[in-house]
């Protein structure tokens, strides 16, 4: 391996003043986590609220008005219709203009009495299988309902109440995942097009011809993106303390430490695309290619526990599902890094691999 | 092989597929000299400048460059020749002075020696006042110094230009031409690839490649005074008729058209050439005069190519 620092420090030098002309790539280094953040934050929220419902009371006694009004409380629905038959309910849920419909048949108390049929019945827009869990938590309500009916003991009510958790808790759990999902996209691309656009426009011919190393490359070319991509998570968790107060219980330093690995893992792995890709498009398929395993298996949309075995170990080869755990330990359970050491290794590996695999691929060669 | 010579190659061939692009190449380029390669599109020029370089692997064949086998030994050699691409290859969103400065670092240069080279070679190619200004915004000219001044930055031994002087006005080129005899005169080998003649003529050494084979190679001199053809120029009133009359006819290399006159090359196997065109001219009835002539390196061209080159613009 050959190094020598004036090289390095050549391509570092020309690296920073090219990207500080390259005006779109400078927007997108500011532009991509402020719009991500504001879409995901606002629109990912799978604690579903809000849902529009109807109610026909039937029984429309004092314990059936506490049912429904407990229900609005736990802002779960919303827009309470009143109509007067099952089959109203029925016709509103097929217009889809309900989410829910809330039958409360005339004998709702003797029903509460007795233990060998349900009280009230729930109808739900199965449609949506978010919705549908939702709602179904609503029915495990309705038999703490039916209990304190039984005794009227308000703090069973409460502890209801304390489930809905009316805070916006899935921002809290998307930010850090966020940092995670936007390091991926843009560091992969940066790094992905970079060798490759110097191949396209000509330089790499006459770079190649120079006593310039491929390591020497190589490092060059990731250092300034690591800066880069540590702003960018100084913005996201800016913006996210901000607009969405979420906190970062463990040390800011650590979560430092921590993305700057999973960068470099990031960086690398851009390095492999470029020698792979023949131009930038094919440089920016690779990318998604795999960036959307990334999203969807790293534990940041679906929970890593419900996926079946085969998904879990390729989940185990990406980067992002180690920064998840690492991120979401430091940000919200307040962990310390050296806790979470094996996510650590396996993205220093990570990075160690790609990075020889990229040295090693490329060549100063044209064929 | 003869520490004398800057390149020696032995066979060199490469392939593309089915495609010889360089085919058994020998070449032997003297050190201190300008060397041509002259040839049409598409005849290996820039291939074997890869070849020489080390860019390509060849297929066959062997080649040392200064003394070093290539390309096993390429990375040695690299800090001892500059390489000019035939397209432009310095960053266009770099200024002038920022890609010369970012050569002298990547050739490894001392800070003081970095600033004194930079401002030797932007004085030499009158780079000075574009210093400020973004490579991509210059003209082809400016461009071409450009990239002549970032290959000579290190003062290499052995300068590779490939087609330098494409899309470049005759001033420039002549400019840039005494350029090159200035390094030269240092002591820097010198190979350059071009499409034209007049620029073929001032080489001290010359190859023509056609289809990836070497089909002459010498100095120019030498190359007109042992061209396998004669030169008949004919004048007539009615030059298309005399075209069409002497061309596909046995013997006639070519046929082509300066103004008035029709300059006519006949096989040197032929042995009589004005009056065999004569004699050609007067059975088809058509009045017109012949006369030899002094071959041109563009005959030579036109002879070991059987192809229309283009012509230089000096
Ligand atoms: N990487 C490659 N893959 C396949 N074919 C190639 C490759 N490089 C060159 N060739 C072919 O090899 C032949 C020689 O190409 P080369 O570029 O050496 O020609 P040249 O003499 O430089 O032409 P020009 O005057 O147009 O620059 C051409 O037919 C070209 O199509
Ligand atoms: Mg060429």
């Amino acid at each position: 391996m050959k190094l020598s620092l004036t090289r390095l420090f050549a391509i570092l030098q020309k690296e920073v003043q090219q990207l500080r002309r390259d005006r779109l790539t400078f927007g997108m280094i500011v532009g991509i986590p402020l719009m991500q953040i504001i879409l995901f934050g606002f629109a990912i929220n799978t604690d579903v609220r809000n849902l529009s419902a109807a109610v026909a009371d039937q029984s429309n006694t004092q314990l059936s008005r506490q049912l429904v009004a407990d229900m609005l409380a736990t802002q779960v629905i919303d827009r309470v219709q009143h109509v007067n038959t099952g089959a109203q309910l029925k016709t509103l849920l097929d217009q889809g203009d309900i989410k829910i419909g809330i039958l409360i048949p005339a004998d709702f108390e003797r029903r509460l009495q007795q233990s060998s049929r349900p009280a009230a019945q729930l109808m739900i827009d199965g449609s949506d299988p978010i919705i549908l869990s939702t709602a179904q938590s609503l029915t495990k309500m309705s038999f703490n309902q039916r209990n304190a009916a039984k005794s009227i003991k308000p703090p069973e009510l409460f502890e209801v109440r304390n489930y809905y958790n009316p805070e916006r808790r899935s921002a809290v759990f998307v930010v850090p995942g966020l940092i995670g999902a936007i390091l991926t996209m843009t560091m992969v691309l940066f790094t992905a097009v970079a060798i490759v656009r110097e191949r396209e426009r000509g330089n790499l011919e006459l770079l190649i011809n120079t006593p310039v190393s491929t390591t020497e490359l190589m490092i060059g070319k990731i250092i300034p993106y690591i800066i880069i991509g540590l702003i960018q998570v100084a913005i996201i968790m800016l913006l996210g303390m901000f607009l969405f107060h979420v906190p970062v219980n463990g040390r800011v330093l650590d979560v430092y430490l921590a993305s700057g690995i999973f960068i470099a893992a990031n960086l690398s792995l851009g390095l492999v695309i470029s020698t792979v890709a023949k131009n930038q498009f094919q440089a920016m398929q690779l990318t998604f290619f795999f960036f959307l395993p990334s999203l969807l298996l790293s534990g940041f949309m679906f929970p890593f526990e419900g996926m079946p075995r085969a998904a879990q170990i390729i989940a185990e080869i990406l980067p992002m599902t180690h920064f998840m755990r690492l991120i979401r330990g430091i940000m919200l359970r307040g962990a310390e890094l050296s806790q979470l050491s094996m996510e650590v290794y396996a993205l220093v590996i990570f990075t160690i691999i790609t990075m020889s695999f990229a040295i090693l691929r490329f060549k100063k060669r044209l064929d | 092989m003869n520490p004398e010579n800057a390149i020696e190659s032995i066979d060199l061939t490469k392939r593309f597929g089915e495609l010889v692009a360089v085919d058994h190449v020998n070449l032997v380029i003297p050190r201190k000299r300008i060397f041509g390669f002259l040839g049409p599109n598409g005849s290996g020029k820039s291939t074997t400048i890869r070849l020489l370089c080390g860019l390509l692997t060849p297929t066959s064949g062997s080649v040392s460059v200064l003394n070093y086998r290539v390309p096993e030994q390429a990375e040695i050699l690299k800090q001892k020749i500059g390489y000019m691409t035939q397209r432009f290859s310095l960053y266009e969103d770099l200024t002038v002075f920022e890609n010369l400065n970012f050569m002298a670092r990547i050739y490894s240069m001392p800070a003081a020696q970095r600033r004194t080279r930079t401002a030797e070679v932007m004085e030499t190619f009158r780079l000075d006042k574009l210093a400020k200004q973004f490579a991509g915004t210059l003209s082809g000219g400016q461009r071409q110094r450009l990239s002549l001044a970032a290959a000579t930055l290190h003062r290499p031994e052995l300068l590779l230009l490939d087609e330098p002087t494409s899309a470049v006005d005759p001033q420039t080129r002549r400019d840039f031409w005494d350029n090159l005899f200035q390094l030269v005169d240092d002591g820097t080998t010198i190979l350059v690839s071009t499409h034209y003649m007049d620029e073929a003529e001032r080489c001290h050494n010359l190859a023509i490649l056609d289809h990836g084979r070497m089909v002459a190679n010498g100095e120019p001199e030498t190359l007109m005074q042992e061209i396998n053809s004669d030169v008949v120029e004919v004048e007539s009133k009615q030059p298309r008729q005399v075209a069409h009359t002497l061309k596909d006819k046995i013997h006639i290399i070519s046929v082509t058209q300066l103004g008035a006159r029709q300059r006519v090359l006949v096989s040197k196997q032929q042995g009589e050439a004005q009056s065999y065109v004569q004699q050609l001219l007067d059975s088809a009835q058509l009045t017109a005069e012949c006369h030899a002539t002094h071959p041109s390196l563009e005959d030579v061209f036109v002879t070991v190519t059987c192809k229309q080159p283009r012509t230089g613009d000096i």
